[in-house]
C-alpha cells in the first residue's frame, strides 16, 4: 500500500462523521428527516394521538364534512378519518421498511455474488435482473397476490421479492470496481477467506450507496402498497391503510371530497419525506453527485 | 452492416430473456399453493375424486411440470394461451386482443406527451441552471415522484369532472347519443374521455424524463466541445439545440425504453379508476376472479410488449449514435 493511500485513509477516519455536518446544513435533507422522524412518532404514539377508535362505527355521523368534532370528517360508516389516517401511518411505515429490508438483503447478496465471482455467476444473476426488469412489476405482484391471500405480510414479501434489482446492480458495480484494489489483495495475501473478503472488506465500502438506495426505495414501496390497497388487493379493510381509505374516497367522490384528499396528501408527504432524506444522504455521503 | 450486426446481437439477447419471462410466469402459476383448476372444482358440489382426476388429465395437469411447460410454450408460439376459466370459456388471446388497442393507444399518447413536454422542460432547466424556472421544475418533479398517480387521478376527477363539470370521469365514450354522433363529434367525445387518463398516466414519466434530460444536458454542457462551439461565436440556440441536445438525447433513449414497464404497469390503476376496458382492467378482474389462464396470458403479453419497447429503444439508439451505426468504437 502506498503512503498516499494511507494518508487518505487517515483523513477518512478523522472525517468519519463529517458528512453529518454536511447533512445538517442541507435544509431539504433536514426537512425529509423531520418528516420521517415525525411519522415514526405518529405511528408509535397512534393510540394516544388518535381522537377516536379508528374502527368505531357511528351510524349517526356518516359522511360528515370536516368539523371541530371530526377534524378530517367521517367516512361512509361514520368512522373518524383523522384517527384512521393516524393508524394508517403504521401500515405504510411497516410495509415500506420491511419490504425494502427484504429487497435490500436479496439485492446485496446477489449483487455481491455477481460482482465477486464474475463469469457465469455474474451472467446468470444479471440475466435474472434483466428478466425481472422486463415485467411491469405491478402485473407480477398482482399475479402472485392472486394465488396468496391479500394480507399485509404477503404484500411486504411480494414487494420485497420484486424490488431487489436496483440494489443488486449497485452492489455488483461497487464490487467490480473494488475487487482489484490493493486492500483486497492485501486481505487475500494475509489469508482471508473469500467470504470474509466479500462481506468484511468489500461490502462495508458499499454501505453508503446501499443506504441511499434503500431510503429512496421506502418511498417507492409505500406507493406500491397504497396502489395495491387502493385496488382492493393489498391491506384489507377494516384495517385502515392510506390506500384503502382512498378506495372509500373514490366510491364517494361526488359527495365527500375529504375522503379523497387527505389520505393522498399523507402519502405524498411521507414519500416526499423519504425521497428528500434519501437525496440528502446521497449528497452528504457522495459529494460527486452534488453537481448533477 | 455494423448496424445490422448490432441489432442481431440485441435480438439474440432478447431470446433468453423472453424464455426466462415465460419460465418465471409459468412457475409462479404452477408452484403456488392450490392448483389452477381447484377453484373450478371447489365450486362444483358434485365433483368426485374421479371427475377431478379426469379434469386434471384433460388440462394436462397430471403430466410432469417440464412437459406442461413445453406444451404451454408450444401454444404460445401460435398465440394459443388456453381458455379463460370465466363462464364464457373464451380463448385468452381473444380476450386480450380486443382490449390491447385501447391500452396501447393511451400508453402511446402518454409517451408522446411525455417526450414533447419533458425534454424541452429539462433542456430549459439545464440551460438556466439554478434559475427560478429550474427550481420550480425541480419542485414539480419531486412532487410528481412522490404523489400516487391514482390520487392525482381522483383530484383531477374531483376538480374537472365534478367541481367544474367539464370532463367526463369514466368510460371511453358517452353512453347516451353516441350512436347518432357525426365522426368529428365522436372524435371530440373520445378525446374528452381520454384527456384525464392520458394526463394521469404520463405524470410519472414526465417527472422522470425531465429530470434525466436536465442532468444529461448539464453533463453535456460541461464538455469541451460546447466551449469550443461557443468560442467559435455560434449563437446560443445552435449550441444548445444542435450541439448539446443531440448528444444529451442518447442516454434518454435508453431511459425511455426502461420506463415502458412502469408506463404499462400504470394501466392497471388508471384503467380501473376511469373504467376503461383495457388490458389493465382485464388483469385486475382476472386477479379478482382468480382466472389463471388470463392472468398468465396477460403477464406474458405485457412482458413481450416491454421487450419490444426495449428493442425499439435499442434501434433508436443505434440510429442516433454514429459510433454504433458505423461500427467505429471511440476511445472511451
Amino acid at each position: 500500500m502506498n503512503p498516499l493511500a494511507l494518508g487518505k485513509r487517515g483523513g477518512k477516519v478523522l472525517g468519519r462523521y463529517r458528512w453529518l455536518a454536511g447533512f445538517a446544513a442541507n435544509p431539504l435533507a433536514m426537512a425529509g428527516a423531520i418528516v420521517v422522524g415525525g411519522l415514526c412518532l405518529v405511528a408509535l404514539l397512534a393510540p394516544w394521538l388518535a381522537p377516536y377508535d379508528p374502527q368505531a362505527i357511528d351510524t349517526w355521523h356518516i359522511l360528515e364534512a370536516p368539523s371541530s368534532a371530526h377534524l378530517l370528517g367521517t367516512d361512509s360508516l361514520g368512522r373518524d378519518c383523522l384517527s384512521r389516517l393516524i393508524y394508517g401511518s403504521r401500515i405504510s411505515l411497516l410495509v415500506g421498511v420491511v419490504s425494502v429490508g427484504i429487497a435490500t438483503s436479496i439485492g446485496t447478496v446477489l449483487g455481491a455474488l455477481a460482482g465477486f465471482y464474475g463469469r457465469w455467476v455474474d451472467t446468470l444473476i444479471m440475466r435474472l435482473v434483466d428478466i425481472m426488469l422486463c415485467f411491469p412489476t405491478i402485473f407480477l405482484i398482482m399475479a402472485v397476490i392472486a394465488f396468496l391471500q391479500p394480507s399485509i405480510w404477503n404484500i411486504m414479501a411480494v414487494i420485497g421479492l420484486t424490488g431487489w434489482m436496483g440494489v443488486a446492480r449497485l452492489v455488483r458495480a461497487e464490487f467490480l470496481s473494488l475487487r482489484q484494489r490493493d486492500f483486497v489483495l492485501a486481505a487475500r495475501i494475509s489469508g482471508a477467506s473469500s467470504l470474509r473478503i466479500a462481506f468484511h472488506h468489500i461490502l462495508p465500502n458499499a454501505i453508503a450507496p446501499i443506504l441511499v438506495a434503500a431510503t429512496l426505495g421506502v418511498g417507492g414501496a409505500i406507493l406500491t402498497e397504497s396502489a395495491l390497497s387502493f385496488l382492493g388487493i393489498g391491506v384489507q379493510p377494516p384495517t385502515p391503510s392510506w390506500g384503502n381509505m382512498l378506495t372509500e374516497g373514490k366510491d364517494n367522490l361526488e359527495i365527500a371530497w375529504w375522503l379523497s384528499v387527505f389520505p393522498g396528501l399523507a402519502i405524498l408527504i411521507t414519500v416526499l419525506g423519504y425521497n428528500l432524506l434519501g437525496e440528502g444522504l446521497r449528497d452528504a455521503l457522495d459529494p460527486r453527485s452534488r453537481q448533477g | 452492416m455494423a448496424l445490422l450486426l448490432y441489432l442481431i446481437k440485441r435480438f439474440a439477447v432478447l431470446i433468453p430473456t423472453f424464455l426466462g419471462i415465460t419460465l418465471i410466469s409459468f412457475f409462479v402459476m404452477h408452484l403456488a399453493p392450490g392448483e389452477p383448476m381447484s377453484l373450478q372444482a371447489d365450486f362444483n358440489p358434485k365433483m368426485t375424486p374421479e371427475m377431478r382426476q379426469r379434469l386434471r388429465a384433460q388440462y394436462g395437469l397430471d403430466k410432469p411440470l417440464y412437459v406442461q411447460y413445453a406444451r404451454w410454450l408450444k401454444g404460445l408460439l401460435v398465440l394459443d394461451l388456453g381458455r379463460s376459466f370465466a363462464p364464457d370459456r373464451r380463448p385468452v388471446w381473444q380476450k386480450i386482443k380486443e382490449r390491447l388497442p385501447v391500452t396501447l393507444l393511451i400508453n402511446g399518447l402518454s409517451l408522446i406527451l411525455i417526450i414533447v413536454i419533458a425534454i424541452p422542460l429539462g433542456v430549459k432547466a439545464a440551460v438556466e441552471q439554478n434559475s427560478l424556472f429550474d427550481q420550480a421544475t425541480t419542485v414539480l418533479v419531486f412532487l410528481g415522484y412522490a404523489a400516487p398517480a391514482f390520487w392525482i387521478a381522483l383530484l383531477l376527477m374531483l376538480f374537472f369532472g365534478i367541481y367544474l363539470g367539464w370532463l367526463p370521469i369514466s368510460g371511453l365514450h358517452s353512453l347516451m347519443g353516441y350512436g347518432q354522433m357525426a365522426w368529428w363529434q365522436k372524435t371530440l367525445d373520445w378525446s374528452k374521455h381520454l384527456l384525464l387518463p392520458v394526463l394521469v398516466s404520463s405524470i410519472g414519466g414526465l417527472a422522470g424524463l425531465s429530470r434525466y434530460t436536465r442532468s444529461s444536458m448539464l453533463e453535456v454542457l460541461r464538455q469541451d466541445y460546447i466551449t469550443t462551439a461557443r468560442a467559435k461565436g455560434l449563437p446560443e440556440r445552435v449550441v444548445v439545440y444542435r450541439h448539446a441536445l443531440r448528444n444529451a438525447l442518447l442516454p434518454l433513449i435508453t431511459i425511455l425504453g426502461l420506463s415502458i414497464p412502469g408506463l404499462i404497469g400504470g394501466s392497471v390503476i388508471f384503467e380501473s379508476i376511469f373504467a376503461i376496458p383495457g388490458v389493465g382492467q382485464l388483469m385486475w378482474s382476472s386477479v379478482m376472479a382468480r382466472d389463471y389462464p388470463v392472468l398468465m396470458g396477460n403477464l406474458v403479453i405485457v412482458s413481450i410488449l416491454t421487450l419490444l419497447g426495449n428493442l425499439l429503444a435499442d434501434i433508436g439508439y443505434a440510429l442516433a449514435d454514429p459510433r454504433i451505426r458505423t461500427g467505429i468504437q471511440s476511445g472511451d
